[in-house]
């Protein structure tokens, strides 16, 4: 089974689709066609350039440019789990809690797969590294944010609560206890849940792409249990340490809760 | 047993206060709404930062760790916070350390508020110390006005007076040194009042606790510091000063 080529003509034809669903949209007053249009030409806009990145890329395999690659991607997920917090905290830790937790769970768990399970030699061949932390940061992401903005929203709603517990004599940790576990499990649910469907509801994206371009579906079955695994863990690891750093980083040495530390909602 | 020292405390928009309570002593505070009774309250606390140092008989307050802190001197916040779904839940938590609590052992025939090893301490050997809490408990909460159910009722249903009572009880029931109350009776129909204010008053006596309360009723402060023998301040212009007794 040969690779279909696509021609933009083909490409042009799907992106009618979403045109429709703007106007659809638009003709609903939901209000968000404009966000849908910004959304689609930003993704091929990145797409097409990925595209070129990656093509000569791997025809050179130079090390400094996959690590600047790999930063970039970093940076923008950072900044993308810091755009969706409602209530972000001020300062660097805005930004430094999701990248850094994001880091320390996406590219350890790259490198241990490239290095110790797929054994690719160099480890940072990019067809392989490239595809496999965008996998892992796309969806390591996607759990951070909705941990984190748990994580920040319950806790200022839930001041009441969390100063009662501290009157009584509790520590910051004790106090926040239930708030931390209800953001980690908003974390995990997505993730949680497309392994529990995966094959029989959906068909995961990247077995569809493997299967698309010809592998044998076996094969294509493996990689995809392979990602599962590895954003599971990667997303789990990561909420973790972003939810943790965070639930520190809204008290003090003294216990007490500085909601300060939070920017207030916009709009 | 406790004194409560203020030194040149400062909390947010308030002059910086210097302020002593004996053991055993009422002292009331008032001032509009807005001039920083509150504040001042939680910066005992340690709830908000604040400058210079709050001292429990000689003991300083950036010696102590923020949590025993809190145990020792409690607040009884304005708006009550709850956790749980059951009243009963917020009751489990924090238990008073045993060191502390047998320090602090009630004399004999002393009971209801007591959340130590209530009783003499043979008394207490005889009996399973579970059990004697949850007595104790019962005792509180009835004089507060509640059977013991209550500890079986939904969080969500409870009125503000019942939130406030059932906060004074499980402020009580953790054995604080020093009371801080914040409007504790406000929301109380006059003979719920009557029942906190004696309640309050047995405590302070029994357990030579310093009592600092921030009360809007001036027919409230004139009459149990008039019965106390305790002294009236009033915030005004972000500054402490004794209340005149017009």
């Amino acid at each position: 089974m040969d690779l279909i080529s696509l021609s933009p003509f083909d490409l042009a034809l799907a992106s009618g689709l979403v045109l429709l669903l703007a106007a659809l949209s638009w003709r609903l007053h939901l209000g968000i066609e404009r966000r849908i249009l910004i959304a689609a030409a930003r993704s091929t806009v990145q797409l097409a350039l990925l595209g070129l990145v990656l093509k000569a890329l791997f025809a050179s395999t130079d090390p400094l440019l996959i690590w600047l690659l790999a930063l970039m991607m970093l940076s923008v997920a950072g900044w993308e789990v810091m755009a969706r917090q409602r209530r972000r905290f001020r300062g660097a830790w805005g930004y430094g809690i999701g990248a850094l937790s994001m880091f320390l769970s996406s590219f350890s768990i790259t490198v241990l797969a490239l290095t110790v399970i797929i054994g690719v030699t160099p480890w940072y061949q990019p067809q392989y590294l490239i595809p496999l932390l965008g996998m892992l940061l796309g969806n390591t992401m996607n759990g951070i944010a909705v941990a984190l903005d748990g994580l920040t929203r319950q806790t200022w709603e839930g001041r009441n609560r969390i100063e009662a517990q501290l009157l009584l004599g509790a520590t910051w940790s004790e106090a926040i206890a239930d708030i931390r576990r209800d953001a980690l499990r908003a974390g995990l649910i997505p993730i949680t849940n497309a392994m529990a469907t995966a094959g029989i509801v959906s068909l995961p994206g990247m077995m569809t792409g493997q299967i698309l371009a010809g592998s044998p579906p076996m094969e294509a079955a493996k990689y995809q249990l392979l990602i599962m695994f590895l954003i599971a863990s990667g997303t789990g690891l990561g909420s973790v340490a972003a939810v943790w750093i965070g639930a520190r980083r809204l008290f003090d040495g003294r216990h007490r809760l500085r909601l300060e530390r939070l920017r207030t909602a916009r709009g | 047993m406790a004194a409560l020292t203020l030194a040149r405390l400062q909390p947010k928009l308030l002059a910086p206060i210097d302020l002593e309570i004996g053991a055993g002593e009422l002292v009331f505070i008032s001032g509009p709404s807005g001039a920083g009774k509150s504040l001042l309250l939680r910066a005992i606390v340690d709830l908000d930062p604040s400058q210079g140092e709050v001292l429990i008989d000689a003991q300083s307050r950036s010696l102590i760790p923020a949590p025993e802190w809190r145990r020792r001197v409690g607040l009884l916040p304005a708006e009550t916070g709850w956790w749980a779904d059951q009243v009963g839940a917020h009751f489990a938590t924090s238990p008073a350390e045993p060191a502390q609590a047998s320090a602090m052992a009630t004399p004999a025939g002393a009971v209801d508020a007591t959340p130590t090893q209530g009783g003499s301490p043979d008394e207490a050997a005889q009996v399973e110390g579970d059990q004697l809490g949850i007595t104790r408990l019962a005792r509180l909460l009835a004089r507060l006005g509640f059977q013991p159910d209550v500890l079986d009722w939904d969080v969500q249903r409870l009125s503000t007076g019942e939130r406030q009572r059932l906060a004074l009880a499980r402020l009580l029931v953790n054995g604080p040194e020093v009371l801080l109350l914040d409007e504790a009776t406000a929301n109380l129909d006059p003979s719920n009042r009557a029942q906190a204010e004696q309640l309050i008053d047995d405590y302070r006596r029994q357990r030579r606790a310093a009592v600092l309360w921030a009360s809007h009723d001036p027919d409230q402060r004139w009459r149990l510091a008039q019965a106390a023998g305790g002294r009236c301040f009033v915030i005004e212009a972000g500054r402490l000063q004794a209340e005149s007794s017009a």
